[in-house]
């Protein structure tokens, strides 16, 4: 692979070799470099710490009333679900997506027909499954604008997902899941626990 | 006079100073024939010199902090001598910077000007067309109010309907697990440094391609193809300095009198250039009623809107989105036709071309508006159409009738 150029001799094939070691080590270089950069955009180490359970009084929410906390930033529902509202989140499981929870929205111990610990209080993310609006309490059943069908529950201003009172999504609407239950725990049966899935791991936070 | 020609000369030796006036000025020669569509790309330049000059001035008294930016824009509003004025310029400027680029595109799709061998101005269009989506996108967030909050929070979650990585890659954007401090920094932080420097770099690329081959023209014919023998100038051609220079500053004079009017009497716009919502601060709890985009984005918001979950994810409405973008890169190769201006074209391009601009205006009427069953079913059957334009293009621009193309320009 050698040539002549003004009468020396040259190894073009050592030259080729020498500029793809080059270039290729660079090339390292400057990939190794940009981890630290593109490192630094992940949520820092204050932000992590951020996510604390909240503790919340539930005593003063009445029936059919809906109470927002924050919890890591979002906005968690707490709705104190009446007998009537209770007695109707049975009767369009042929409507909504997912009927049963199936899909990994929630914690094990709220798989249930009403998605909750305690039948009568509902505690679920306040952010669309779809695009992350947060979605408006429209208790009135059968509201003029929903259709005389709606049996209450959250309607998303943004793209209109709906969802009944167990937070659960119907069908033909964008958002494709259920809203999310977080972890929560009843410290009393007026204190309300975000955030955690039973006391005992409170001690844990941060690990 | 000697003194002057001495300095020049001095300069010369060291810096193309006058051959570079000679090769974009004086001596680039466009073709004579350029009509009112040929204003819009002087206004973009124009406009992005405005914008990075109010910018620079709105940063002095900005800052990128969420307890402290709302405040400090209402601060700007009040308190700053003449910082109402300056921030109204740049955020009419965002709005008027999409209206001349829009119809700067507009001209290019009606002349072919992205056909050979313009391809790759038109691609280097369509970034700058990208990055200034992505720049007015991540200005929206600054003022920190309820629509800058939530849009962002759409936005954003966009990228986390993307298979597999999507969370994290949600998450990294915004350096936080909800739209925050982080986020805002880092937003201001792009929009101020990091998009500016693309969008210039972009710009200057863009104009050193068109200038390497030549403007196109209402005709669509290449003046190139008839130089004068002696000279080697093109004969349909003049010199953009002083003839364009000066048709182009007729364009800014009108520009700037409907840009000063928009400042002084309705900067606003009735909520279309800024948004009634965006003067109640942030509140992470609490999503406005009604979230619409700004304007230059809805068609491409309704296109998103249009198309219904699958498989339980909203990925496919957010790959429908990207590719109605994606599908400009490919125009110059899309297009099959022998003619490239309208002019010369024949019925079917002219009927396929009418309804993709009423499907464009559609969209972005539609994507305004809260959804509703019947708008969602409007917003699909444009979608369709938006989508046929540009799929069916290589089919309907060969089978067209077209008219005999003018040896040289015409008027």
């Amino acid at each position: 692979m050698s040539q002549d150029v003004e009468g020396q001799k040259v190894d073009a094939g050592k030259r080729k070799f020498l500029i793809a070691a080059t270039s290729a080590f660079g090339g390292v270089a400057a990939a190794g470099v940009a981890v630290p950069l593109v490192m630094s955009m992940l949520p820092s180490a204050r932000a992590k710490a951020a996510g604390a359970p909240v503790e919340v009084d539930i005593s003063k929410v009445e029936p059919g009333m809906l109470l927002t906390a924050e919890w890591r930033g979002k906005p968690v529902w707490i709705v104190n679900r009446t007998p009537e509202m209770l007695a109707l989140l049975g009767k369009h499981d042929d409507k909504l997506v997912d009927p049963k929870s199936e899909m990994p929205q929630q914690p094990d111990y709220c798989k249930n027909a009403t998605r909750s610990i305690k039948p009568e209080y509902l505690v679920a993310v306040g952010i669309c499954t779809h695009l992350g609006c947060s979605p408006t309490y429209r208790k009135d059943i059968g509201a003029a604008d929903l259709g005389a069908d709606w049996p209450g529950g959250f309607f998303c201003p943004c793209h209109g997902s709906r969802f009944d009172l167990a937070a659960r999504v119907f069908k033909g609407v964008p958002a494709p899941t259920n809203l999310v239950i977080p972890p929560h725990q009843y410290v009393t049966d007026a204190k309300l626990l975000i955030g955690v899935d039973s006391p005992k791991d409170h001690s844990l936070q941060g690990s | 006079m000697a003194a002057m020609e001495k300095l020049m000369g001095w300069i010369d030796d060291r810096f193309p100073l006058t051959a570079t006036y000679k090769a974009h000025l004086s001596e680039y020669y466009a073709p004579k024939n350029f009509n009112f569509w040929y204003f819009f790309g002087s206004l973009a330049l124009l406009v992005l010199v405005l914008q990075i000059v109010t910018g620079i001035f709105l940063t002095m008294n900005y800052k990128p902090d969420s307890e402290l930016a709302f405040a400090s824009v209402e601060y700007i509003m009040r308190d700053v001598d003449w910082g109402w004025l300056i921030r109204y310029m740049h955020s009419t400027g965002a709005s008027m910077f999409f209206v001349v680029v829009y119809l700067h595109m507009f001209r290019g799709l009606m002349y072919g000007s992205y056909r050979k061998p313009r391809e790759l101005i038109w691609i280097f269009g369509v970034l700058i067309y990208l990055a200034l989506m992505a720049e007015a996108f991540l200005g929206y967030l600054l003022p920190w109010g309820q629509m800058s909050f939530w849009g962002a929070q759409v936005i954003v979650n966009l990228f986390a309907a993307v298979p597999f990585i999507g969370d994290d890659l949600s998450i990294w954007i915004r350096g936080d697990y909800v739209i925050s401090d982080a986020t805002l920094n880092r937003f201001f932080a792009f929009h101020v440094i990091a998009l500016p420097l693309v969008l210039l770099a972009l710009v200057a690329v863009h104009l050193v391609a068109l200038h390497e081959v030549g403007s196109n023209n209402p005709d669509g014919v290449e003046i190139k193809k008839n130089k004068d023998p002696k000279t080697g100038i093109p004969l349909d051609g003049i010199p953009f300095h002083p003839y364009y220079t000066v048709k182009d500053i007729v364009g800014v004079i009108v520009f700037l009198m409907v840009f000063s009017a928009i400042v002084f009497f309705g900067p606003e716009m009735g909520g279309y250039f800024l948004e009634a919502n965006n003067f109640i601060p942030a509140d992470p709890l609490k999503t406005p009623p009604h979230i619409a985009p700004l304007w230059y984005f809805t068609p491409f918001y309704a296109i998103l809107r249009a198309v219904p979950p699958m498989f339980g994810s909203q990925f496919p409405g957010v790959v429908a989105m990207g590719l109605s973008i994606v599908l400009l890169f490919f125009l110059p190769w899309l297009d099959r036709g022998k003619v490239k201006s309208i002019r010369y074209r024949g019925p079917i391009y002219k009927a396929f071309l009418a309804a993709f601009i009423v499907s464009f205006v559609g969209l972005g009427y539609l994507g305004l508006l809260p959804s509703t069953p019947v708008a969602t079913i409007f917003a699909q059957v444009f979608s369709v159409i938006y989508f046929l334009f540009f799929l069916l293009m290589p089919w309907y621009t060969s089978i067209d009738k077209t008219k005999p193309e003018p040896e040289r320009v015409t008027g």
